[in-house]
């Protein structure tokens, strides 16, 4: 009964948080302790948010458009290096710290550089978000493939098996697990890294939408705007979560009577 | 003639020389165990024969034919059961006839008439691990059967399961055995385990590891359960001790 109660506080205790913080900032705002076209309330910014849904959507379009392709693209670069560094140690010692390096450069400082070598269309936000997304997957593969039993492999080779079966029987799927991890980490800065690249120039997307409330003070569009981009991240995460069930049917089950 | 034979096999690891001059072989439709202490290089031995590791001295032959250091002629259960966590039990005992480039379907179809024989009916679809010790290690001796039913390495197959189960087990294995003919060497430290289910015994000693001795098991075959008990099985047991030591 009591384990009981104490799970149900554990569930609904998150919420409640939201809540209060909620409330706590409706006050604020209501009572004019901070002012309105400061801080508009939570009831502002779901207007502004109601009221501009069909320009968000329109903009959300193309957000997620470079979002999709440069993650595509970044998964795709960040699976060939993996494997190259799992198969070559050359590569994997020449590559690795050049690509750790590269993550250390922030993506707002690079930016700019790339708008002015690759002009305003989607190609400079889609190169922004290669560089920012393959980074986690291709570690977090790596990780994955060297976490492959080595006895495993083995086995295989005693059955006569090639380096291609060993791969796609043995390494491959011992590196689903920490690919769905970086792939979520890669989801979040797709949409991040998208935003970004959209308020140095372009013409759609939630990030030059962005700069235009924000350049006529609408307090209000722009926090209903930044919410709007992590719900969206959020919903994106959950989907990975379930990639990641759908494809990992052995995680589920229970031990049976066998 | 014999099924397999191995000729003056040594290996050294890191410089030092782990066995020595090994030379035994095994004929058609025998169980031959290896019997020896922990780290005197049994593993060793097999992944010669299986064609992992390349010996630095001798030879493997296969009906006569040399297979030094070449993969894919005999199959090999490794130590731990190797079942994939990520796979059904069919799609793991079906792995050696994929990895022949059979079609997985065509794979799955011709393992499934198997899973009845092995006692394994009705685990096809699940995952490893929720079946029970026994029951993953039949799967795993089902998957190295079909790999080759000729010569099978079978490394401490029992040495995982609890006294009961290991008991039941071997009297399944010596069943299953009397109707598909394979011939086996096994790895074991147990010495009943041995003497049970062996025709013959290689004792491997020492640093590097030797054969110091070859014990004949001149018992018929199929085995009664009591030969466990017989004054018989106890006088190869006071031998075995007695060379171990
Ligand atoms: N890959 C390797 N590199 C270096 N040394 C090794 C390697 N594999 C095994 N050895 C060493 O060779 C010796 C024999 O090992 P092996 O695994 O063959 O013994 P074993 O008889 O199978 O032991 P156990 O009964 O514990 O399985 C051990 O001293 C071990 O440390
Ligand atoms: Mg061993």
């Amino acid at each position: 009964m009591k384990k009981k109660l104490q799970n149900i506080i554990n569930k609904i205790s998150p919420y409640f948080a939201i809540v209060v913080i909620l409330t706590i900032w409706q006050l604020l705002s209501s009572t004019g302790v901070v002012p309105k076209y400061m801080l508009p309330s939570p009831i502002d910014v779901v207007m502004a948010f109601i009221n501009d849904f069909p320009l968000l959507m329109e903009h959300a379009q193309a957000t997620l458009t470079e979002a999709f392709l440069g993650l595509t693209i970044g998964t795709a670069l960040g699976f060939v290096i993996a494997v190259l560094m799992d198969r070559f140690n050359f590569f994997y010692k020449s590559v690795y710290p050049i690509m750790v390096m590269t993550q250390t450069v922030p993506t707002v400082a690079i930016a700019p550089l790339l708008v002015l070598w690759l002009g305003y269309g989607i190609l400079p936000k889609i190169t922004l978000i290669v560089i920012t997304t393959f980074f986690p997957i291709a570690v977090s593969l790596l990780e994955g493939f060297k976490s492959a039993d080595t006895d495993a492999i083995n086995l295989l080779k005693a059955m006569g098996a090639n380096r291609l079966q060993c791969f796609i029987h043995i390494k491959l799927p011992s590196a689903l697990n920490q690919f769905f991890s970086g792939l979520r980490i890669s989801v979040s800065y797709s949409v991040v890294g998208a935003v970004v690249s959209e308020w140095l120039g372009g013409f759609t997307g939630l990030g030059v939408y962005m700069t235009r409330v924000r350049k006529s003070y609408s307090f209000d569009k722009m926090f209903a705007v930044i919410f709007f981009i992590s719900a969206i991240s959020l919903i994106l995460m959950f989907a990975v979560s379930f990639l990641k069930k759908a494809s990992m049917p052995w995680e589920n089950t229970k031990k049976e009577n066998y | 003639m014999n099924k397999l034979t191995t000729k003056n096999i040594t290996v050294f690891y890191d410089g030092s020389k782990v066995i020595d001059d090994i030379s035994i072989e095994l004929r058609q439709g025998e169980i031959v165990s290896i019997l020896g202490v922990s780290g005197v290089g049994k593993t060793t031995l097999f992944n010669v024969i299986s064609g992992l590791v390349m010996p630095d001295g001798g030879t493997v032959e296969l009906d006569g034919k040399n297979i030094t250091g070449t993969t894919g002629n005999v199959s090999y259960m490794l130590q731990k059961d190797l079942l994939l966590p990520y796979k059904t039990i069919i799609d793991n005992v079906s792995l050696p006839l994929i990895i022949r480039g059979e079609k997985k379907s065509k794979a799955k179809e011709y393992t499934a008439r198997y899973f009845e024989e092995f006692g394994l009916s009705g685990t096809e679809n699940k995952y490893p691990k929720q079946l029970s010790g026994g029951m993953r290690q039949r799967a795993a001796l089902l998957r190295t059967y079909l790999f080759s039913n000729q010569v099978a390495l079978l490394d401490e197959p029992f040495s995982a399961l609890d006294n009961i189960t290991k008991g039941n087990m071997h009297q399944w294995y010596l069943q299953v055995m009397e109707q598909i003919k394979l011939s086996t060497f096994l790895i074991t430290h147990d010495i009943d385990e041995a003497i049970l289910l062996s025709d013959r015994i290689y004792i491997i000693a020492g640093k590097p590891g030797k054969i110091t001795e070859e014990i004949v098991i001149d018992e018929r075959k199929p085995r009664h359960k009591d030969f466990i008990v017989s004054e018989n099985f106890m006088n190869y047991k006071k031998h075995i001790i007695k060379s171990l030591e």
